[in-house]
């Protein structure tokens, strides 16, 4: 909380030109990457082995069908036509339609890509919320040379966490939520309840990761200079801690946080397809599975583009934060 | 260095974490190669009379929905598990490496190009690469090994390509350069193997990471294709069945989750070996205590501001306890100015931190007496002199740029001592602190009270500082080299500023430092340490003319004087100050000192009172201070 109070304030004094480069540098960046991740959508289709119409439709399908269908996808365009109608298309939203069912693929999305993003920004406000606290305690209680045991039993326990992928540890939920003890429903998403597993799975692991991370930015900054100066001042620990160490520490940690949120959007893939979740993590494995090429190019472009998102999210945050990082970008 | 490193080994591997990782490792290959060998047999029999069933003595694992006994299964799907994660980590490996190998091999534009490459990938979480390339690859082993293995690629190419860039900057690479060696021999035959320990380690971690990934794309069912089952495919063939059967699905997940961590650990044991890793530790504050109750001290009938008697500063160390600081025993006058001067290491900062309490765990004070404004210091712990010390000792510490917290407004750095302390309300806090700012003599108050530290100068931090400590009413300043990172000018500013306080309020002032001519400028007293001791205690007036020890001594003569040239290089005493952890016996300058002799190599002097209310340990401080002067030419002489 303290983190987002530092987060508002402004830096008057860094001068203009230094906001001007960060955002033109970072604007640059996420626009290359974009346009790398939209090429290799669209040279996916082409890199296939064989006819993607071909393997779609079966062995069985007749030739007509596919010479049809080859023509209306433009197919047999030279490949910069292909590739300039398809920008233009994905311009004005239009991403082309599935091969299975013939609907356009971004209503595909549209239906599907609300419960993907409601998981993994629940996980990730989960893992955030118990991570802070859980490293901050952790690095005091170290500091003081107390507690040796705990300090041991949350470094091995995190470091086990960290080892062991979502989609594991979502079989292991369900096996002690849903099957042992019945508490929460293990599949589909239906009321709040149906929640809790899911998310719990996502956010677990990263939730370790981040507070041992936290702990050791933390430590880093209880051996610093303005630490020593806030306790010559004789503030209360607490006071220590929690407003003049922790927004340092979570600087820091940001920056791995945001690596982490990544991976946590990709880790909603597997974990949907544990819990049978109506996201798009379901619908690009069955798309992939039914070669329904059209679908996987589209749901790959919008993993793709979270991504980038969230890293362009995390780098303006730590801007804010910190003003230096932007310095040190530009 | 051969022996070095294979000890370094030896230790790794001995402890707990290297035999647990070295022990399931090995558990891990030895089932890879040989239970297709032992199992293969019972893991295909199929037996439809015994389908689904739970773990039994016979089954120790169930049966699956063909009624195969699954813990055969999970064991000799240990084979192709291990060996299409290896294969794919091999793949990534290559590709890494190539990569990140490129701005050397390929000069500089290809590297260019590889890099932005490597950039752009390495944002993309290595799954969603995986299931991108699984695509183009198609479903089945064979594409999930390509998929796993280009997914890899980036972070190895990232990491190849930091790694290369250092070594390539080394002067041996340069002299092959101009040797005219070629570009692929020199990767090989000098930057590989500068690199080759910390690539092993990430391979081995990025192994763990194959091995789960492929359980990942299998459980998907875009991996392994029946007939063939890894343990991806197990556990997706088992969670269908949780309900029922949950053995089926907890059997692989437990099987991966020991192979991925066989590798992590193995990794994390070479990395630890090798020295890329070292435990982390953790280092704040440790109470004073008091030492066992002796026979009372001397009683004092009037209170200094400040007494200290018998200090002792104590650190762990390798087993050790070592003391940088001993036997200090001092005593300020309200409004006095005592400096302590020494070289560094000499202990002078850390006996101020001593008397703030702001010494860190696990070090450890100890002190006969510690008094300050008449309240003994060294019970009860910080919080019970918080107060006290908030509000009536004010520290200013010597590098003004860490100093400051940098992510809170000076100002309210300033307010905070007088909310907490005081209890005053955020606007007269406030108002407080502007004052202050005012006071030390910074422009513009009110503006600069809202700003953060960075967009302050060096000299103005250091008078936000001093502003900080006078936030309330000290009535002692601990000023640990409060101008030994400030240039000249400012320092002259800050140094006149100190003493205004000290002469209008009667603040007390301990001032440390390392220069001997600001001491005598600013103190009344100076007291000179060595090696953690006081070695003399004199007016200031008698420090530049009459010291009497020949450290004093060596230490004014080592000031560059007026007639010095300016060109020459500074004087410096020759030979270093002794290791805390290795105190000669003796006195403890004898190795360094013009005037030792026998007495002085077998016996410590006390520190005796000298000339009335002189104190200094020498046995030799009666000689004349004549002996300064060869003294110097000798230190002269060895610098230039
Ligand atoms: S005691 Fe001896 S060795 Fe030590 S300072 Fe005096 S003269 Fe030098």
């Amino acid at each position: 909380m303290t983190a987002l109070a530092v987060g508002t304030r402004r830096s008057s004094g860094l001068g203009d030109n230094v906001w001007v480069r960060f955002a033109v540098r970072r604007t640059g960046r996420l626009l290359l990457s974009l346009w790398v991740l939209v090429t290799a959508a669209f040279l996916m289709i082409h890199a296939l082995p064989g006819d993607p119409v071909r393997a779609a439709l079966g062995p069985t399908a007749p030739l007509e069908l596919v010479q049809q269908r080859r023509t209306a996808m433009g197919l047999d365009d030279p490949l910069w036509l292909q590739y300039a109608h398809y920008l233009g298309n994905l311009l004005s939203g239009d991403m082309g339609s599935s091969m299975t069912t013939g609907l356009p693929v971004s209503e595909i999305i549209g239906a599907r890509m609300g419960a993907t993003v409601e998981l993994a920004v629940l996980a990730f406000a989960v893992a955030v919320i118990v991570s802070v606290p859980l490293g901050t305690l952790m690095a005091v209680l170290a500091g003081d040379g107390r507690r040796r045991a705990g300090d041991w039993m949350f470094t091995s326990t995190s470091v086990v966490l960290a080892t062991i992928p979502e989609f594991l540890v979502a079989v292991c939920l369900v096996f002690v939520f849903g099957v042992q003890l019945g508490w929460a429903p293990v599949a589909g998403r239906s009321g709040p309840g149906s929640y809790v597993l899911p998310v719990l799975a996502l956010a677990l692991g990263p939730a370790f990761v981040l507070a041992r991370l936290v702990r050791v930015e933390m430590l880093a900054v209880l051996q610093t200079d303005y630490i020593r100066t806030a306790r010559a001042k004789r503030l209360p620990p607490r006071v220590v801690y929690l407003r003049h160490a922790l927004p340092n520490a979570v600087t820091a940690g940001l920056t791995m946080g945001g690596l982490m949120l990544g991976a946590l959007v990709a880790g909603t893939v597997l974990v949907e397809n544990v819990f049978a979740w109506p996201g798009l993590g379901g619908t690009i494995v069955s798309s992939i599975l039914a070669k329904d090429y059209p679908t996987v190019q589209g749901v790959v472009l919008v993993y793709g583009v979270g991504v980038l998102l969230v890293n362009l999210a995390v780098d303006v945050a730590l801007a804010l934060l910190d003003p230096r990082s932007a310095i040190r970008e530009s | 260095m051969a022996g070095g490193s294979s000890r370094r080994w030896g230790r790794a591997v001995r402890s707990p974490l290297g035999v647990t990782a070295a022990v399931l490792l090995l558990a891990v290959l030895l089932l890879a190669v040989f239970a297709p060998m032992g199992w293969q047999a019972r893991a295909d029999a199929v037996h439809p009379a015994d389908i689904l069933q739970g773990p039994s003595g016979d089954h120790p694992a169930g049966t699956d929905l063909l009624g195969r006994d699954i813990f055969a299964r999970v064991l000799v799907a240990a084979r192709l598990s291990v060996e299409l994660a290896l294969a794919a980590t091999g793949l990534g490996v290559l590709v890494g490496l190539l990569l990140g190998t490129a701005p050397l091999l390929l000069g500089r534009r290809a590297g260019r190009w590889a890099g932005a490459l490597v950039n752009v990938a390495v944002a993309f979480p290595s799954l969603l690469l995986a299931l991108f390339f699984a695509v183009v690859f198609g479903v089945g082993a064979k594409g999930a090994v390509l998929a796993i293995g280009l997914a890899t690629a980036p972070a190895f190419a990232r990491l190849t390509q930091t790694m290369a860039a250092t070594v390539a900057g080394r002067d041996f690479i340069a002299a092959a350069r101009i040797a005219g060696v070629g570009r692929v021999r020199i990767l090989l035959r000098h930057v590989l193997p500068n690199i080759a320990e910390p690539l092993v380690v990430a391979a081995t971690m990025a192994a763990g990471s194959a091995l789960l990934a492929f359980a990942g794309l299998s459980f998907l069912g875009l991996g392994v294709q029946a007939p063939g089952y890894d343990w991806g495919r197990l556990l997706g063939e088992g969670l269908a069945q949780i309900y029922i059967h949950p053995a089926g699905a907890l059997a692989p997940a437990v099987a991966v989750v020991l192979a991925a961590m066989a590798f992590n650990l193995a990794g994390e044991v070479v990395a630890r070996a090798i020295g890329l890793r070292s435990a982390e530790s953790g280092t704040p504050a440790g109470p004073v205590t008091a030492p066992p109750p002796r026979a009372a001290a001397a009683t004092e009938p009037a209170a200094p501001l400040l007494a200290v008697e018998n200090l002792r500063v104590t650190f762990p160390s390798l087993g050790a306890q070592i003391s940088p600081v001993r036997e200090v025993s001092l005593r300020l006058r309200p409004g006095e100015a005592v400096g302590i001067v020494g070289e560094s290491g000499s202990g002078k900062s850390l006996t101020a931190l001593a008397i703030a309490q702001l010494v860190a765990a696990p070090g450890r004070v100890d002190a006969d007496r510690l008094e300050f404004l008449g309240a003994d210091l060294r019970g009860g712990g910080a919080a019970a002199h918080r107060r006290l010390l908030g509000t009536s000792l004010a520290m200013v510490f010597q590098d003004p740029m860490t100093s400051l917290n940098p992510t809170h407004r000076v100002g309210h750095q300033l307010a905070e001592v007088v909310r907490r302390h005081q209890g005053a309300d955020r606007r007269s806090a406030w108002a407080r602190a502007v004052d202050r700012l005012h006071a030390v003599r910074i422009p513009a108050a009110a503006r600069r009270a809202r700003q953060l530290p960075h967009e302050f100068s060096g000299g103005m931090r250091q008078r936000a500082m001093i502003g900080m400590g006078l936030m309330a009413s000290p009535a002692l300043i601990i000023a640990d080299e409060p101008t030994t990172a400030l240039d000249v000018t400012v320092q002259r500013e800050v140094l006149r500023l100190l003493e205004n306080i000290r002469t209008a309020d009667s603040v007390g002032l301990l001032f440390i430092s390392h220069d001997v001519t600001v001491v005598a400028q600013v103190c009344e007293r100076v007291l000179v340490m060595y090696a953690g001791r006081i070695v003399e205690d004199l007016p200031s007036g008698a420090l530049l003319q009459d010291a009497r020890h020949p450290y004093t001594r060596a230490l004014v003569a080592a000031v560059p004087g007026m007639e010095t040239d300016r060109d020459r290089p500074l004087a410096v005493i020759p030979g270093r100050p002794p290791d805390p952890a290795r105190l000669p016996s003796g006195c403890a300058f004898a190795p360094r000192c013009p005037l030792a002799t026998e007495v002085c190599r077998e016996q410590d002097p006390p520190l005796a009172a000298y000339d009335g209310d002189r104190r200094v340990a020498c046995h030799h401080a009666d000689l004349a201070p004549v002996a300064v002067a060869p003294y110097r030419t000798t230190a002269g002489r060895d610098e230039s």
